[in-house]
């Protein structure tokens, strides 16, 4: 349903996306997870055909991405919320939905069809009429999602529906997400929470400027998950971290007396460390195997420099 | 090009206004005292001339340049409404969603220019009614016919002043989408009267002659000119990616 081949933006000197391969399929919500200025909105804005790419390729729904002709279909096809949500706050919930549904040239039955069907969806419907000026931002983000979905649209392009509500508004939001998916919607979602990302996405990409990790969120946790051992020693010396350093299992770092070395494999490895250790004198008080947490192995990927 | 895809932005605004008093006030509020600040004035001249043909005298040379006032009105009126429509929609972040549907740049840039040409339109045309009745109630004793209406306001209301509202309404949406501010862009918009201006101070001078229908025609086709360069520049500032990435 959405396919990009080495999509790339850039702004002047600044790559704001560089070269990011995706493929994602029809009925499935796929996550692109980064943090802030990773290029997400940007993404999304180029895939929504809003702004010009400057690289790679990309195809919406079989349609050419950049392509003039293709562009209008494309927008036409696809449902948006961008993380301003832009409701007119002037007008009424039903006016904000009415406004697009003709836009979009949807039938007048489907589209009082489709405002009143998803306005009670979402618990508006009772305020339909009221100036949106007078709703909460949980209720705006909710009526901007009806707005995306008025014209029957195959895929959603959701820019951090949740950022900024409160627990309850941002659960909401999420229930409703994994509705849509279940009448078959293709879902391409922004956003910065992991937890979020985790819970709802069949699949993640991991961006940061560069795609830095693809798969399903347990295919993630198992190719990122690390783990370490932890040695607290009585003291930390020079030849102890230049043997742990020798071995060059991984990461070794130190915080006052305690060692931690990540490893692949801390069963097979612990013994080869501890050998190093005894040899340059070390003597040890407790070790300790631990798996860091998908959000530190989140972090980690994140942060990592571009790898050549 | 889909006429029915602007009428719908257009319409759109028009709700919007209704909920926007203030706007409309605004946008009523100067044509109408105008109108009856100009037949004030017209009112002052007649009683202190000294004599029935001094009263003439001034008249012949007034009344044509306070008709073709209206064209600086027309030029002013639509800065307020062009910068709300272009610069709110761009303050309020409702431009992305609204770039996102299947419309052309075209499309919505017509539609936003008709919801400034309607009520601007109006209130210029509101106002020169009640301008030619007052007029014609204060100078018919004097001139002893109706001054109004004639070919020149004609030329003037039904031809200029509409041209001058797009050429007001184009330079507005080309001043709005670099201005952040909605009053820095109407500050700047209102420099579209400055040539009108100096036509007006020409006439009320006796440099131009403002009654001659030759001149106004002049005038107007001059305007419909720049209508038309205006707005190849228009189209050239209102593109969807400048508009998110640029328009800050
Ligand atoms: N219009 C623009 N002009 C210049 N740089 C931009 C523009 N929009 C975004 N950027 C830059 O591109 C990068 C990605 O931004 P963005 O896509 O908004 O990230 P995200 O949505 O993941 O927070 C950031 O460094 C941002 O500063
Ligand atoms: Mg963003």
């Amino acid at each position: 349903m959405i396919d990009t081949e080495g999509l790339t933006k850039k702004f002047g000197e600044l790559t704001a996306v560089d070269r990011l391969t995706i493929h994602v399929d029809e009925g499935e919500i796929f996550g692109l997870l980064g943090p802030n200025g990773a290029g997400k909105t940007t993404t999304v804005r180029m895939l929504c055909s809003l702004i010009s790419k400057t690289g790679g390729s990309a195809r919406v729904a079989g349609y050419d991405v950049g392509n003039q002709a293709d562009s209008l279909k494309i927008r036409g096809l696809i449902g948006f919320v961008p993380d301003n949500v832009g409701l007119y706050e002037a007008l009424t919930a039903y006016d904000n939905l009415d406004f697009y549904g003709k836009l979009h040239s949807t039938p007048e039955a489907r589209r009082k069809e489709n405002i009143e069907r998803f306005l009670k969806m979402l618990g508006l419907w009772e305020k339909k009429d009221d100036d949106v000026s007078t709703f909460s931002k949980g209720m705006k983000q909710k009526l901007a999602l009806a707005r995306a979905l008025i014209h029957d649209p195959k895929v959603l392009f959701l820019d951090e529906p949740t950022a900024n509500l409160d627990p309850e508004a941002a659960k909401t939001v999420r229930d409703f997400i994994l509705e849509l998916k279940g009448e078959g919607r293709t879902i391409f979602l922004n956003t910065h929470n992991l937890d979020e990302a985790q819970r709802i996405c069949d699949r993640i990409g991991i961006l940061n400027t560069s795609l830095r990790a693809l798969g399903t969120p347990e295919e993630l946790e198992r190719t990122v998950k690390g783990r370490a051992t932890v040695v607290q020693l009585e003291q930390v010396t020079e030849p102890i971290l230049d043997a742990l350093h020798g071995l060059s299992l991984g990461e070794v770092s130190v915080e006052r007396n305690k060692v931690t070395i990540s490893l692949a494999d801390p069963e097979k490895q612990n013994a080869t460390v501890m050998d190093a250790i005894f040899r340059a004198g070390g003597r040890v008080r407790s070790v300790n195997v631990v798996g860091s947490t998908l959000e530190e192995a989140y972090l980690k990927l994140v942060r990592e420099k571009e790898e050549k | 090009m889909r006429l029915s895809i602007s009428w719908i932005v257009a319409s759109k605004d028009f709700k919007t206004f209704r909920r926007k008093r203030n706007l409309m006030y605004s946008i009523f509020i100067l044509p109408v005292l105008v109108s009856a600040l100009l037949p004030a004035v017209t009112n002052l001249m007649v009683q202190r001339a000294s004599d029935h043909s001094a009263a003439l005298t001034r008249l012949t040379l007034i009344l044509p340049a306070f008709t073709f006032f209206y064209m600086i009105l027309a030029g002013v009126i639509p800065a307020a409404i062009a910068s709300y429509t272009i610069v709110g929609e761009k303050v309020e972040r409702t431009l992305e969603p609204l770039l996102a549907t299947p419309t052309t740049d075209s499309e919505i840039l017509f539609g936003k220019g008709i919801s400034a040409f309607v009520p601007s339109v109006s209130a210029v045309l509101a106002g020169s009614v009640i301008f030619m009745v007052l007029t014609d109630l204060i100078t018919h004793g004097t001139l002893g016919y109706y001054y109004f209406p004639n070919w020149n306001a004609a030329i003037i209301f039904l031809l200029a002043v509409p041209l001058t509202v797009i050429m007001s309404v184009e330079w507005n949406v080309i001043v709005s989408a670099r201005a952040t501010d909605v009053r820095v862009a109407q500050q700047i918009g209102m420099l579209v009267i400055a040539p009108l201006a100096g036509i007006y101070v020409l006439g009320e001078i006796n440099m131009v002659n403002l009654s001659d229908a030759g001149n106004l025609l002049i005038v107007a086709a001059v305007i419909l000119l720049v209508d038309v360069l205006l707005f190849s520049l228009t189209r050239a500032t209102f593109r969807r990616e400048e508009i998110l990435t640029k328009w800050k």
